[in-house]
């Protein structure tokens, strides 16, 4: 932040100290402040390529990771999961934290794409023989049967189209009225993909197998690279990273453009943005589509690496998940929303069920950790919201208002000197 | 812009009844009247965020009574606010920038390909912003600070430099004086006369201050209780006896 040199530096020590707690202890504010300072020295001294120096190595560094375990490690299939469930936390960050409409039913899109992965990729649909760029195997059962690369672009186009349907009814609708629409959306596809199983579409055919599930679905298969199976887990770990790389470029690109732009607008304030030419409804359902779409992709890569669709993974606490992931991450932070992906990924996955599952019991306690890991997780949030209620890698914008106090200060002496709309020095 | 008779009723109530209105090109027109008269109401309709219960909104020989907010936008006609309605969590540059967003043509692919036309309107447009803030007198260590932080007087500029960044030629002022101080309702006098002389815009604006209701209008327009009890230029207007009741009430005799 830029200080005019020269002024009165006690005012803002004075300011620090009415907004401090009174209990806390005095060194706090000091400490915090000399660490920005240093934050701000780093951040100077850097050379103007240095994010794409850290992009590049941290990319590399993503790629050679799977050579550091074993072929079919627990690590690397949490990883897997992990990354899939970053993919999924940047695509609802794009809706609620972008856009700020609140979405409680994301699960919808799970489940779409995962069904758009059961429908097009396994012989549930014996009566059809389609088969695109799949292996030899798959090429002779009956069902449809595309390459995987040709489920993900029909699952986000699908999922693009359902968010479409879903966000038209809460277009005139603001702030908790929205959550609540969404919320019945996503139960009501969950329900129609338990009793899908009764929809008959001829033929013996139905539009989902409910409980059963949709099994032997196909692995994804790529000439010269064969078909992925679980006893390697690296090329299933290499596709997804390769997804999440995409929605990740996408998501960054989109940020600082006129769309994006107009999504953080809308959030500011709908009617100015509307006055300000924003077109509300394509704009709205733009977000919602695009959040969508990534969600159909996850739900997609889901289905194939768990090998079924089953209509009982797709349940309401899946949405309040991925929502805590943004959150955690930073409410409309391209990188935290990656962050919290990871971070509920790998304790889902791996922290809890492999770590310190059986840390209850070396402490004389009868039961495992993964019985209580939603309150593990609930536990975490609440923490997270006393913490550090901006996410750990809270958005740029949202930094720069909770570092605002130099600025009010500032403003504050400005406000008193009489300037506004002094028309002279401007080029007339 | 002309306005032909509108009428605006919310439940059993009507806010702004059978009111005309003519604002010539390149002229300033105010719109005066007490609280709750109609006037915001008025304009609300003028930019499309409320639908007139009947009568029309004609820009030059434009029907725009029942266009979209973002139409009326890109057809020319540009708001600010009576409180100000900045984006909080933007700096000022790129709330300008979003005041531009219908003069801009980038879409989703060019966005995310960032094609060399999508790349030059960015650098265009941000370029614009900046001297557009400068134009309004906004000094430049506070382009690039989130609008929230900004004091309120450079907010009042921002917010103008904003509706000016989607090139109208129509723009509408609520209450644009508001908490300003005698010397910057004088500068911001002068300044909307700048505005119309240098970017040929037309203004109706809407002001309780009456010295720059004076000063400024060629043109007044009073309303009350949503009924359009006077019009004309800005002295004969002070004079009417039914504006004075208006505002001061009827005189005892």
């Amino acid at each position: 932040m830029s200080d005019p040199p020269g002024q009165p530096v006690e005012e803002l020590d004075q300011n620090a100290g009415r907004d401090a707690p009174p209990s806390g202890p005095s060194g706090w504010g000091e400490l915090r402040a000399q660490l920005q300072e240093w934050r701000a020295a780093v951040d100077g001294a850097l050379p103007p390529w240095w994010p794409r120096a850290m992009a590049v190595i941290a990319i590399a560094f993503a790629i050679v990771l799977p050579f550091f375990f074993s072929l079919d490690s627990d690590f690397m299939n949490a990883t897997i999961i992990a990354v899939a469930y970053a993919v999924m936390s940047l695509g609802l960050n794009i809706v609620v934290g972008f856009a700020g409409l609140l979405d409680l039913g994301y699960v919808a899109f799970y489940a779409l794409g995962a069904y758009s992965l059961g429908w097009f990729g396994s012989d549930f649909f014996f009566k059809a023989h389609i088969h695109v760029l799949v292996s030899k195997v798959a090429s002779t059962l009956p069902g449809i049967h595309l390459n995987f690369i040709l489920i993900l672009i029909a699952a986000a186009l699908i999922c693009a189209l359902a968010g479409m349907l879903i966000g038209l009814p809460t277009l005139r609708l603001r702030g908790d009225y929205i959550a609540i629409v969404t919320l019945a959306f996503g139960e009501i596809i969950a329900v129609v993909a338990v009793n899908g199983q009764s929809v008959q579409l001829g033929g013996g055919m139905t539009l989902t197998a409910g409980n059963l599930g949709i099994s032997a679905v196909d692995s994804p298969y790529f000439p010269g690279v064969g078909m992925f199976n679980e006893l390697n887990l690296r090329p299933w770990y290499w596709l997804i990273l390769g997804v999440m790389l995409f929605v990740l470029f996408v998501n960054l690109r989109l940020r600082d453009s006129r769309l994006g732009r107009a999504w953080i607008a809308l959030r500011e304030d709908e009617v100015a943005a509307v006055s300000m030419g924003i077109p509300l409804v394509r704009t709205k359902l733009m977000a919602y589509s695009m959040g969508a779409a990534f969600g159909g992709m996850a739900g997609a890569f889901f289905g194939t690496y768990f090998t079924v669709v089953n209509a009982d993974q797709f349940q309401f606490g899946f949405s309040i998940f991925i929502l805590s992931m943004v959150i955690i991450g930073g409410l409309g932070s391209i990188w935290g929303a990656v962050a919290g992906g990871l971070l509920l990924g790998y304790i889902n996955y791996y922290l809890i069920p492999h770590v310190l599952n059986t840390l209850p019991s070396k402490f004389g306690l009868n039961f495992q950790l993964t019985e209580i890991e939603f309150g593990i997780y609930g536990f975490l949030l609440v923490m997270m919201m006393i913490l550090r209620p901006q996410g750990l890698i809270p958005e740029r914008r949202r930094r720069l208002e909770l570092t605002a106090k130099v600025g009010v200060a500032q403003s504050e002496r400005e406000l008193a000197e009489p300037s506004a709309y002094d028309t002279t020095g401007v080029n007339e | 812009m002309r306005v032909d008779h509108v009428v605006k009723e919310f439940g059993g109530l009507v806010a702004v009844d059978d009111v005309s209105l003519d604002v010539p090109q390149h002229s300033i027109v105010s719109l005066i009247g007490p609280n709750g008269a109609g006037k915001t109401t008025l304009f609300n309709m003028l930019t499309g965020l409320y639908k007139p219960t009947s009568g029309r909104v004609l820009l030059g020989k434009r029907d725009i009574t029942h266009k979209r907010p973002d139409i009326i936008t890109s057809l020319g006609v540009a708001r600010t606010f009576q409180n100000i309605r900045l984006f909080g969590a933007m700096t000022a540059v790129e709330n300008v920038v979003v005041g531009r967003h219908v003069r801009m043509r980038a879409g989703l692919f060019g966005s995310v390909l960032r094609l060399p036309s999508v790349r030059r309107e960015e650098r265009a447009v941000r370029e614009r912003a900046r001297e557009l803030l400068a134009y309004v007198g906004l000094r430049e260590s506070a382009f690039d600070l989130l609008a929230a932080q900004l004091p309120y007087g450079d907010q009042r500029r921002v917010e103008i430099a904003r509706a000016l960044a989607s090139e109208p030629t129509l723009l509408l002022l609520d209450e644009p004086t508001a908490g300003m101080n005698p010397n910057e309702s004088a500068a911001l006098t002068s300044f909307m006369r700048k505005l119309r002389r240098e970017l040929e815009l037309t203004i109706l604006l809407i002001e309780h201050d009456m010295k720059v209701v004076m000063d400024v209008s060629e043109r007044v327009t009073v309303l009350d209780h949503g009924h359009k009890i006077a019009e004309g230029p800005p002295e004969e207007v002070r004079a009417d006896p039914r504006v004075i009741e208006a505002y001061l009430g009827t005189p005892q005799s």
